[in-house]
């Protein structure tokens, strides 16, 4: 099993409750693929996000990010503007699932808003759940990603692990160790 | 081993996974009884494909309808409509299949055509499938890959929820209704306060809500992040599902020798409870920008209404029509002010046609749409500009919901809305007196009836 657990980049802060109308207001939600939704993405709790997010950066949200309704353009949209994980003091329900089984990791930091200002440079370690900030040097630990969640993630997302339900790709052995990548 | 008793959420979960027993935070894999989409289903076709599955695995617990854009409101959606219409031929899933002409918002249809049976596990594409709860089945919210896998398998990975309990005690006051009820427990809960858990509505105050009223309890749960919304089966649910007009084809009413079955335990463990008293409870409204941020009706009273919206899964049933109605009768809608009505499905708005109903509100000044979830969520037909104001019968209330960003949503109950309308501003219920409403009969003939009469023979 392969898996990126370790990912650095510059935070993109947002506040609390941010449901998935900000992040693809209904009138976008005929787009289907993610390179279409990251050109919007965010457009209703910040415009300029879409427009101005690197490959790499990260989102840290407060409380509740993705509540609202079940659209999978959300996450998607997240994924098609080259964000890797997205941190939050907590997840709306739908959100957190679609987001695992599309492959977008997302990590449950209770204290990430306090720790992460705007721009900060961080560091998300999504095995141990930990959030580093460059500049502070302070981190905090919140949840670790579950091992049935990093399978998923591991696997590309839901698409994977059925494949290899139905026996179409191999699956990975119980004991292999997890390959981890860090960077 | 000594069983722990069991709240409704759990049993069906335990029954679903194979189980005796299940308690809070277990990972559990469940069979699914019936797997609903709508105009999501077009995301469905690319992870089903990319898993490589060779059939559907059961199409006869699969029903689809399309909703959201009805008819297409842009080339985008026409062709989203066209993919999906080429999936259900290709996977063999006619057999529920409710296209245009046919169609209805996807929770009524799982309602009202019978889907929804106590002891279900009901997994749909959309957030507020949560609506189902109230026919005592377990109904939940998926997204499109997590669909594609139900129907490649017929399995999925669900956590097994904590419990809160709202318990409703005494009857309501005249006017006021289940809307209020379910308003007053999200301002208690917030919209975050049940996140990931089940909330089930007990006491006298929920026992004795006709489906049509329960039905608009559980719908909104998702506005308090609630995985799921239950209310437990008894008479009222098993003669709703005995007496349905339009069931789903090889439709089977449910056994009532099961009724016992699909209830909480005595000593079954709620995390949590709320407890509402429904006697004194006046009139709600959730006002800009949260579902949460709820006033009684005396506080946001003489706020201008630029439009109306009697519409969507939460309030747009026959009775809620028919409250409405009550409230149109004879009156006109003022300048200043646009009304629209959209049925919460086929059924309903023929009916409307049939029994003349739709003159009442067209007559007002009204516009009569059919059945579509498009002013809801800001797609089509009634979009707000920005500093306009909408009353609506909706469920969201957030930024851009309904169109602008500065669009300004009120969530209230048919009588509230319709009150307004007529009003042109937003005004309590129950300072207005509803009039008959004239219904045609199956001979022709036009009669006026009392609305609390109707209301008794429809429930
Ligand atoms: S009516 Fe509104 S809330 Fe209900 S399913 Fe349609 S868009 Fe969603």
């Amino acid at each position: 099993m392969t898996i990126r657990t370790r990912f650095r980049g510059r935070a993109w802060t947002f506040a609390d409750s941010i449901d998935t109308d900000m992040i693809v207001p209904g009138k976008y939600l005929t787009r289907l693929d993610p390179e279409s939704l990251g050109e919007i993405v965010l457009e209703g709790a910040r415009p300029e996000f879409a427009k101005e997010v690197e490959p790499g950066d990260i989102i840290v949200a407060g409380d509740n990010f993705g509540c609202g309704s079940s659209r999978e353009h959300a996450p998607l949209g997240i994924i098609g503007a080259k964000v890797p994980v997205v941190v939050a003091e907590n997840f709306a329900r739908i959100f957190y699932r679609n987001a695992i089984n599309v492959g977008l990791p997302v990590i449950e930091a209770p204290g990430v808003t306090e720790l992460v200002s705007d721009g900060d440079e961080i560091i998300v370690d999504i095995a141990t759940g930990t959030i580093e900030n460059i500049k502070t040097g302070r981190a905090v630990v919140g949840t670790p990603l579950p091992p049935n969640m990093q399978r998923i993630i591991a696997a590309g997302g839901l698409v994977g692990i059925v494949r290899q339900k139905l026996g179409l790709d191999p699956a990975p052995s119980e004991e292999e160790d997890a390959d981890v990548i860090e960077l | 081993m000594t069983f722990m008793g069991m709240t409704l959420a759990e049993k069906i979960l335990a029954a679903k996974a194979g189980k005796d027993q299940v308690k809070p935070g277990d990972l559990v894999d469940v069979t699914v009884d019936v797997a609903m989409s709508h105009e999501a289903c077009a995301q469905i076709e690319k992870p089903f494909e990319a898993m490589g599955a060779k059939k559907v695995w059961d199409p006869d617990k699969v029903m689809i309808t399309l909703d959201h854009w009805v008819p297409a409101s842009d080339e985008m959606s026409a062709a989203m409509h066209r993919k999906i219409r080429g999936f259900v031929d290709k996977w063999g899933l006619e057999k529920h299949f409710y296209d245009i002409g046919h169609h209805g918002i996807c929770h009524q249809l799982l309602a009202e055509k019978g889907f929804c049976q106590p002891g279900r596990l009901v997994l749909g594409t959309d957030s507020h499938t949560n609506t189902g709860g109230a026919l005592g089945a377990f109904s939940a919210g998926v997204g499109p890959t997590e669909m594609a896998a139900i129907f490649a398998t017929g399995e999925i990975w669900l956590k097994v929820p904590q419990n809160i309990q709202v318990v409703v005690n005494g009857t309501l006051q005249d006017r006021v209704y289940s809307k209020d009820i379910i308003l007053a427990a999200i301002k208690e809960l917030s919209t975050s306060g049940a996140r990931y858990k089940a909330v089930e509505f007990r006491g006298d105050g929920v026992m004795s809500l006709p489906m049509w009223q329960r039905l608009t309890l559980t719908n909104m749960t998702t506005e308090m992040g609630a995985k799921t919304g239950l209310v437990a089966a008894d008479a009222t649910t098993y003669n709703y599902l005995e007496t349905l007009s339009d069931p789903h084809i090889d439709y089977k009413a449910p056994d009532r020798a099961d009724m016992e079955k699909w209830r909480s335990d005595d000593d079954a463990i709620f995390q949590e409870t709320l407890v509402i008293d429904g006697a004194d409870l006046e009139p709600q409204v959730a006002a800009p920008f949260s579902p949460d941020n709820v006033h009684p009706v005396s506080e946001v009273e003489g706020v201008h209404v630029d439009q109306v919206f009697i519409g969507s899964c939460t309030n747009a049933r026959w009775e809620d029509l028919l409250i409405a109605a009550s409230y149109f009768e004879g009156e006109k809608v003022p300048r200043g002010t646009r009304v629209i009505v959209s049925p919460a499905s086929t059924n309903i708005y023929n009916r409307a046609l049939k029994e003349g109903l739709i003159e009442t509100f067209t007559e007002a000044g009204a516009m009569f749409l059919q059945s579509t979830c498009g002013p809801c969520f800001g797609a089509q037909g009634g979009l707000l500009d920005a500093g306009e104001v909408c009353a609506s019968t909706s469920n969201r209330n957030f930024v851009g919901r309904m169109g602008h960003r500065e669009g300004r949503v009120y969530l209230m109950s048919p009588a509230t809305a319709a009150a307004s309308a007529i009003a042109g501003e937003i005004v309590d219920p129950r300072k207005v007196n509803p009039k008959k409403v004239r219904l045609r009969g199956p001979d022709g003939a036009t009669k006026a009836h009392s609305l609390n009469k109707l209301l008794e023979v429809a429930a």
